[in-house]
C-alpha cells in the first residue's frame, strides 16, 4: 500500500523557526542570520557592526561554531550579551538551537540580534532560524567564482557583504563580474563592499541594516 | 554533512505516517530532492541504514527523484534549465532570473505493508 505524504522534510525545523520568529517579534527584536564560508570575516563584520551601531541600537549576538568559544569571547569584550552555540560537529545552526539560545539572552534589552552561523556555504542555506534577514559575507581572497559554485546560498540571501576589499590590489578578483553574477542569481540582493581592516564601507552597510530594522527603537538603557 | 539532520527529519516523518496508517512494515520511501539543495543521496542512504535498524522501516529501500534546477527569465518570461556555470536566459540572454524549481526537499510517499 502506498501512502501519499508530500511533507517538507525540513518542516519540523521550519515550525520551530516560526516560533522563534514569534518570540522575536513579541520583543520587537530584528534578527539577522549571518552566513559565510570559514574565514570570510563573519565575526569581524559582527564586531564592526556592533561598533557602528552600538550608540543607538541595543545588540545581542548568537555565535554558532562547531566547537570553541573564541568568537563569543571576542564579542563579549564589546559589552553586548552573547550566547555561544557549539554544534558539536553539525555544519549549520538549526532553529531548535537558536530557540535554546534565545532562552539565555536578555530579550527585553535587545533591538538587533546578530546570529553568526557556522562557516559553510552549503548547509546553512537550508535551515531557516526565524530570522528577518539573511546576509552572506563573501570575501575577496575566496575568489569571484563562488556564486556559481554555491547558487542556493547566493540565491537565498537578502544582502551580500563583500569583505576584505582592501586586498583587491593583491588578489585577482573581478568586482564588476562578481556583482553582475550575484545580481543574475539573485536580483533582490543588496550588495555592500567593505573592509573590516580599514573600516571602509562599514558605515554604509550599518546604516542600511539599521534602516531595514524599520521599527522605532526601544529607548536605550544606560547603566547607572 | 547536513544529510544527517535531513535524514533524521525525514525518518521522523516516515515513522509518524507509518504509525498513523498502522503499518507493520515500511518497504519503500520515495523522496523528491531538488538539484540545488546539494543533498547527497548516498549520504542519506548511509544514515538511514543506521537509523532504521530495529524499526519497522528496517531494510526499506529509498528512491530519490531529482528535480532539475529551473528558472524563469524576468525579461522574456520563458523557463529554462539552469546549468552550473550559465545562469543567463538562453532565449533572450536576459540575466535577471527567478529560480522556480530545484529547491524541493520532501517525502512524496511511502510504501507500507
Amino acid at each position: 500500500m502506498e501512502i501519499k505524504i508530500l511533507k517538507n522534510i525540513l518542516g519540523a525545523n521550519d515550525r520551530i523557526a516560526a516560533k522563534n520568529r514569534e518570540l522575536l517579534d513579541a520583543h520587537k527584536i530584528f534578527a539577522v542570520n549571518i552566513m559565510a564560508s570559514p574565514g570570510a570575516g563573519k565575526t569581524s563584520v559582527v564586531l564592526q557592526t556592533i561598533r557602528a551601531l552600538q550608540d543607538g541600537v541595543r545588540i545581542g549576538v548568537i555565535e554558532g561554531d562547531i566547537s570553541s568559544s573564541i568568537d563569543a569571547e571576542l564579542v563579549a569584550k564589546q559589552d553586548v550579551p552573547v550566547v555561544q552555540i557549539n554544534t558539536g560537529g553539525e555544519c549549520h545552526l538549526e532553529a531548535v538551537q537558536v530557540q535554546d539560545a534565545l532562552n539565555n539572552l536578555p530579550l527585553a534589552e535587545i533591538d538587533l540580534l546578530l546570529i553568526e552561523n557556522v562557516g559553510n556555504l552549503v548547509c546553512p542555506a537550508e535551515f531557516t532560524l526565524g530570522e528577518h534577514l539573511k546576509v552572506l559575507i563573501a570575501s575577496v581572497p575566496e575568489g569571484d567564482d563562488k556564486p556559481f559554485k554555491y547558487p542556493l546560498m547566493f540565491n537565498t540571501v537578502d544582502a551580500l557583504v563583500l569583505n576584505k576589499i582592501d586586498l583587491l590590489p593583491y588578489v585577482k578578483f573581478n568586482v564588476d563580474g562578481f556583482t553582475k553574477t550575484v545580481k543574475n542569481i539573485n536580483a533582490k540582493a543588496e550588495i555592500f563592499k567593505v573592509s573590516c581592516t580599514t573600516g571602509e564601507g562599514i558605515t554604509t552597510w550599518a546604516k542600511w541594516l539599521n534602516s531595514r530594522m524599520g521599527k522605532p527603537l526601544k529607548k536605550r538603557i544606560t547603566s547607572t | 554533512m547536513h544529510e544527517l539532520a535531513i535524514t533524521q527529519s525525514m525518518f521522523e516523518i516516515v515513522l509518524q505516517q507509518a504509525e498513523q496508517a498502522h503499518a507493520k512494515k515500511v518497504t519503500k520511501i520515495n523522496l523528491v530532492i531538488g538539484a540545488m539543495t546539494g543533498v547527497v543521496s548516498d549520504s542519506v542512504q548511509f544514515y538511514l541504514d543506521f537509523m532504521t535498524k530495529d524499526t519497522i522501516a528496517e531494510n526499506a529501500s529509498v528512491s530519490f527523484k531529482t528535480v532539475p534546477a529551473q528558472a524563469r527569465c524576468r525579461n522574456c518570461n520563458q523557463t529554462f534549465n539552469l546549468e552550473e556555470f550559465n545562469w543567463t536566459c538562453p532565449h533572450c540572454q536576459g540575466n535577471i532570473i527567478d529560480v522556480i524549481a530545484g529547491k524541493e526537499l520532501f517525502v512524496e510517499s511511502i510504501e507500507v505493508e
